[in-house]
């Protein structure tokens, strides 16, 4: 059994995903049961497959007897298995915090709910397990499909904005494809250590200079990179509460991983044209950085102006690519993990409060702090970690790419950075004022009028409170703790790292 | 480095932290609640004297919990001039934790659990920035401090609460990422930034990288030294309750920065240095243009805690003085005057909060006569306000003079003479407050009726121990030995002329 | 020329990615949108065909007396390309399920008149 693991990660919720809908058929309970403990399994197993791959190194697993090239293998190194983890306890979470919101809905709609929301962990668990460039386009398109599903269930307007993403991400998937086709063309390898070895003396050739470019133009679009990220605010805005969290956190994130292993693993940061490429991504992301913090000032609606920032924060992680050295890379993995746990804590938020108040404007957060105590806690505690204060998660990520910008010299960057903590201050502090410092104009009647008593006089219940916090206290623990994932996790994976 | 695994310093730290979850969970309760903060106070002196004896013989406590990022620790060292600022914080806050639960229920003000947890969240950060043994250390205590001071800025949640908290925001955090830029630049030049006493940049950049680093430490330290015209937050958050401004705006966070001045001046740039980069002078110049402006805008305001939070951006500059003229015996007057001037303006902030409380007034021209009601509290005031003025025999006369020598060390006798100034100017806008409490007479106030006990007490301890370390500078925490010791640190010579020292 | 001739194919390839990128961008219509993807998805498939195309072979199936390697067309990128066009097919419905709910509540497809609906 214990062999199997990393497909075990994979396959658990793929195979939940397909009993779900006949489990919601036989009872409502059961299918809940089913999908949290797929999950949590999945978590376990990816837990376990991490810690081997601590302590014996990376673990290759190879499908079937097919030795690679010529079979499909997982590979589980302490980058990938700890970004495994991340998704699997994300997932977890959220799994757990969707409960209430499902809870009176028909048994279709669970067990589809359920079905797709498996089958989005488990296409990107595959994505970042697989050593195979094809068998990730593979998952990749099994966690799209999953999510255009999901955020179309969101209610009329979701509709629209799920079917925009759909193209805009179709796109995306047709352009990785057509690069892949092209690096396969001129390796004719797909197996990703393969075609790292076969494309280092061919490396100026205009097929892979052309099938680079399009894979970056493919996986820029999937992770909204600037200006290819027209799809997200739309889909973040009107996907349901239960679900978006999740794929907020994540969803973007995985590509991004998925860029970082094609240009410093595949290919190698130094040759053929990932610099010219890397440099272009660089620039590209300081415009989003900025210009994604200043649409979510602009925006009033709190889900959309998180949307805003996930924009401008997807641009750090491509930044820190572009930096390019050790501690760029540090920080970009790094805020990987701290934007994931950060950003989703930040969506449970949003959803809690909708759950509370019925709204998502943030003019309507006033009084918030007084009766939801705990979630506003944490909202404050992920606010501060996306504006990059110490001693939260986000500090460092903010501390390992301007220590990277500096060291080699990218002086705009550092100015980027720093002008970008100071706008998701001036958005952030305008929530936290709204929530915990202004009085509602007409009084407490008005604010118990808002509040829907019904479900509860205190807080949210307690399958959302528990993720909310947790996530909110993940944020303190993995900003002291950082070094420990800096050294044990990231730094000996990272081309050029140890050093 | 006999003392490595001494975990007291990180216990100082987290004793009011943890005191901060207790009081979150029973603000049901206010006097459990008071209760956790007077123990945590008492826990805190408790550690931090018992480190004193250590410091004292010149030896250095340190330790090294966790690496927090690639390469750097959260390094925690007790040396000298650390000592000095957590010794006087953790002992002020005792004092102020009485004050302010008089205050506060005197005041019926809301939001009290809130009140109490984040002035324990404070007294952390501040012990941590005083026991920081490198910058990023130091800077992520003073991130925190900027934080945890945002609720109590607010503390009254009306308009001009939040107007004034906006404000003190936009200064400190940005003040606070340029210096992150410089704390990460200084990473990368010299590898590390482990504080060392007499500095360790020396060679590790050009003159002109240095200067900018410099200029962004100073940036980032000086707004909340409240150097002109980096001051401008402070006034505004004099909306805060008294005690805050009290503790905070007089103690813990305006002098956070100027003692990170110190800490930049002595322990990073070291002062030759910082002397020969022309960072010296420089600074020097607008430490006097504030002491000397901040008075005379300090003559112009009525409202009492307005006067007050002038006065102190002039007299912090004193410290930030006394490390540009990078001279043992200005150093030595800086460091001493971050002790004068919290005795003494604590007094102050505490009578202006006395006076409030008791008969609701906040202007000084509303106070004529209140001597009459109040003779203890405006006794202290008068106090307060002749050590200001830097009357002998009274605390703050002890650094003037230091810090005058020094300035005469230096060879520039023109700041002798902005000193004197400022002293004369404090005579016409503190001075005057007192005399007309005691020497007009008003129907307002007919009859004896003075504050509450809770706050008499401390006001009028804070004000007997500025008359007796003015006599006695070396009394109680030996904050003058200290003083000594870490300027001969930083100095690198004990042989080094200290004389015409107090 | 011969060069250019024997490439050709992946000139043609590269226009029809390029019409199908065109049409999802600039059609207001949104089953014309649905159509360019596929449009674009297709060139993909051609692509990866042409990829394994050798001159005079012959169907990967083994006979006796054909024994080179390059008497056989390469049998991957088919199998690859069967995987896509199910992922081709599924896309394709998961758009049209998407498609029908939209008509259903808009009674149009233009994209303009939808964001109209959506404001009201």
């Amino acid at each position: 059994m214990s062999q199997h693991y990393p497909v075990l990660t994979v396959i658990i919720p793929l195979i939940a995903a397909l009993v779900a809908p006949l489990a919601a058929y036989l009872s409502k309970g059961l299918v809940r049961v089913v999908s949290i403990t797929a999950v949590f399994a999945a978590l376990l197993t990816s837990m376990a497959a991490l810690v081997r791959a601590l302590t014996d190194g990376t673990w290759h697993y190879v499908f079937a007897g097919w030795a690679p090239p010529w079979g499909i293998e997982y590979v589980i190194d302490p980058l990938s298995g700890g970004i495994t983890v991340l998704i699997t306890f994300i997932g977890f979470m959220v799994a757990i915090y969707g409960l209430p919101f499902l809870k009176e809905e028909t048994w279709l709609k669970q067990g589809l709910h359920y079905a797709l929301y498996l089958l989005i962990i488990s296409g990107l668990l595959g994505m970042v397990s697989t050593g195979d460039l094809f068998n990730l386009y593979v998952f990749l398109e099994i966690s799209s499909l999953a999510t255009y599903g999901l955020i179309a269930s969101g209610g009329y307007r979701s509709t629209v904005a799920a079917f925009r993403y759909l193209i805009i991400g179709t796109a995306g998937a047709s352009f990785y494809l057509l690069g892949i086709g092209y690096l396969y063309g001129v390796t004719g390898t797909l197996n990703m250590a393969d075609m790292a070895e076969r494309l280092q003396p061919i490396m100026d050739s205009p097929a892979v200079i052309i099938g680079l470019v399009l894979i970056f133009i493919g996986l820029g679009l999937k992770m909204a990179l600037f200006p290819m990220h027209g799809w997200l605010p739309d889909a973040y805005t009107f996907a349901p509460p239960a679900v978006i969290p999740f794929v907020a956190g994540v969803a973007t994130k995985v590509p991004a991983y998925v860029l970082l292993r094609m240009f410093f693993y595949i290919v190698g940061a130094g040759s053929g044209p990932v610099p010219a490429i890397l440099t272009v991504i660089g620039w590209v992301a300081a415009l989003g950085i900025i210009l994604g913090s200043v649409m979510a000032i602009a925006q009033s609606d709190f889900r959309r102006m998180l949307a805003y920032s996930s924009v401008a924060q997807v641009g750090y992680i491509a930044l820190g690519f572009a930096i390019g050295n050790t501690y760029g890379l540090i920080g970009a993995v790094l805020h990987i993990f701290n934007h994931a746990i950060m950003k989703s804590c930040l969506f449970l938020v949003a959803g809690g409060v909708k759950w509370r108040t019925g709204q998502h404007s943030i003019s309507r957060y006033l009084e918030l702090s007084g009766r939801m105590p705990l979630t506003m806690g944490a909202f404050a505690i992920a606010a501060m970690s996306m504006v990059g204060l110490p001693p939260t998660a986000g500090f460092f990520s903010k501390w390992y790419l301007v220590l990277g910008a500096i060291n080699a010299g990218k002086w705009p960057f550092v100015v980027v950075i720093i002008l970008s903590s100071l706008l998701n201050a001036v958005y952030f502090f305008r929530v936290i004022e709204n929530s915990f410092l202004k009085k509602s104009a007409g009084g407490k009647q008005v604010l118990k009028d808002r509040l829907k008593t019904k479900k509860g006089l205190w807080e949210l219940p307690v399958a959302m409170l528990i993720p909310i916090v947790v996530l909110g206290v993940g944020i303190l623990l993995l900003g002291i703790f950082n070094e420990q994932i800096v050294s044990q996790v990231l730094q000996y994976t990272l081309p050029g790292g140890g050093q | 480095m006999e003392y490595g695994m001494d975990y007291r310093p990180l216990w100082a730290v987290l004793v009011s932290l943890i005191a901060a979850g207790l009081i979150m969970l029973s603000g049901r309760r206010p006097n459990l609640r008071e209760f956790w903060t007077i123990i945590a106070a008492v826990a805190k002196i408790v550690i931090v004297f018992s480190m004193l004896p250590v410091v004292l013989v010149g030896q250095v406590i340190e330790l090294a919990p966790l690496e927090i990022a690639k390469g750097v620790s959260l390094y925690l060292r007790v040396d000298a001039m650390g000592m000095i600022f957590a010794a006087l914080a953790s002992f002020l806050w005792l004092v102020t934790s009485f004050y302010s639960i008089g205050y506060m229920r005197a005041d019926k003000a809301k939001h009290q659990t809130g009140y109490f947890a984040s002035f324990a969240i404070c007294l952390s950060a501040t012990m941590g920035i005083a026991f920081a043994g490198n910058l990023l250390t130091f800077f992520i205590f003073y991130e925190i401090l900027t934080i945890a001071t945002y609720p109590l800025v607010v503390h009254k949640r009306d308009r001009e609460a939040i107007k004034g908290g906006r404000k003190y925001l936009a200064y400190t955090l940005i003040a606070g990422q340029l210096m992150l830029i410089a704390i990460i630049w200084i990473q990368v030049i010299a590898g590390g930034s482990d504080f060392q006493a007499g500095g360790f940049l020396a060679g590790t950049a050009s003159d002109g990288a240095l200067r900018v680093i410099a200029v962004l430490m100073l940036i980032g330290t000086g707004v909340k030294a409240g150097i002109m015209p980096l001051h401008g937050w402070l006034p505004s958050a004099m909306v805060a309750p008294t005690p805050v401004s009290a503790l905070l705006h007089a103690v813990a966070v305006v002098k956070a920065g100027a003692f990170g001045v110190l800490r930049v001046v002595g322990f990073v740039f070291g002062p030759q240095l910082f002397d020969e980069i022309g960072a010296a002078t420089a600074l020097a110049w607008i430490a006097a243009f504030t002491i000397i402006v901040s008075s005379l805008i300090a003559m112009r305001q009525d409202n009492l805690k307005r006067r007050l939070a002038f006065s102190t951006i002039g007299q912090l500059s004193y410290v930030v003085l006394g490390a540009a003229l990078v001279t043992p015996l200005g150093l030595l007057g800086g460091m001493y005057h971050i002790v004068a001037h919290a005795f003494m303006k604590i007094t102050l902030f505490f009578c202006a909060g006395a006076i409030h409380v008791t008969t609701h007034k906040d202007n000084i021209s509303e106070m004529k006569g209140i001597g009459k009601r109040m003779p203890f509290t405006m006794a202290a005031f008068t106090i307060g306000s002749l050590g200001i003025a830097g009357l002998p025999l009274i605390v703050g006369f002890i650094s003037k003079w230091n810090l005058a020598l020094g300035a005469l060390q230096r060879g520039q006798g023109i700041f002798v003479a902005v000193l004197i100034g400022s002293a004369l100017l404090a005579t016409t806008y503190l001075i005057p407050v007192g005399q007309m409490a005691f020497f007009t007479t008003s129907k307002k106030f007919p009859k004896i009726g003075e504050a509450r006990l809770d706050m008499l007490i401390p006001l009028c301890l804070t004000a007997s121990i500025a008359i007796v370390l003015g006599i006695f500078p070396d009394a109680g925490a030996h904050f003058y030995q200290l003083a000594v010791n870490s300027a001969q640190e930083i100095f690198n010579n004990s042989s080094l002329t200290m004389g015409g020292g107090w | 020329m011969n060069e250019l001739l024997s490439n050709i194919i992946y000139f043609l390839i590269a226009v029809l990615f390029v019409f199908g990128l065109y049409g999802m961008l600039d059609k207001r219509n949104f089953m014309k949108k649905l159509m360019a993807m596929n449009i674009m998805q297709i060139s993909v498939i051609i692509f990866f065909l042409a990829l394994g195309q050798k001159l005079d072979a012959t169907l990967p199936i083994l006979v006796h007396g054909l024994e080179g390697v390059d008497q056989y067309v390469n049998p991957l990128p088919h199998a690859l390309m069967l995987t896509a066009i199910v992922v081709s097919l599924s896309t394709t419905g998961v758009a049209l399920a998407l498609l029908l709910r939209i008509q259903d509540r808009y009674e149009d497809l233009e994209e303009p008149e939808i964001l109209r609906g959506m404001d009201k």
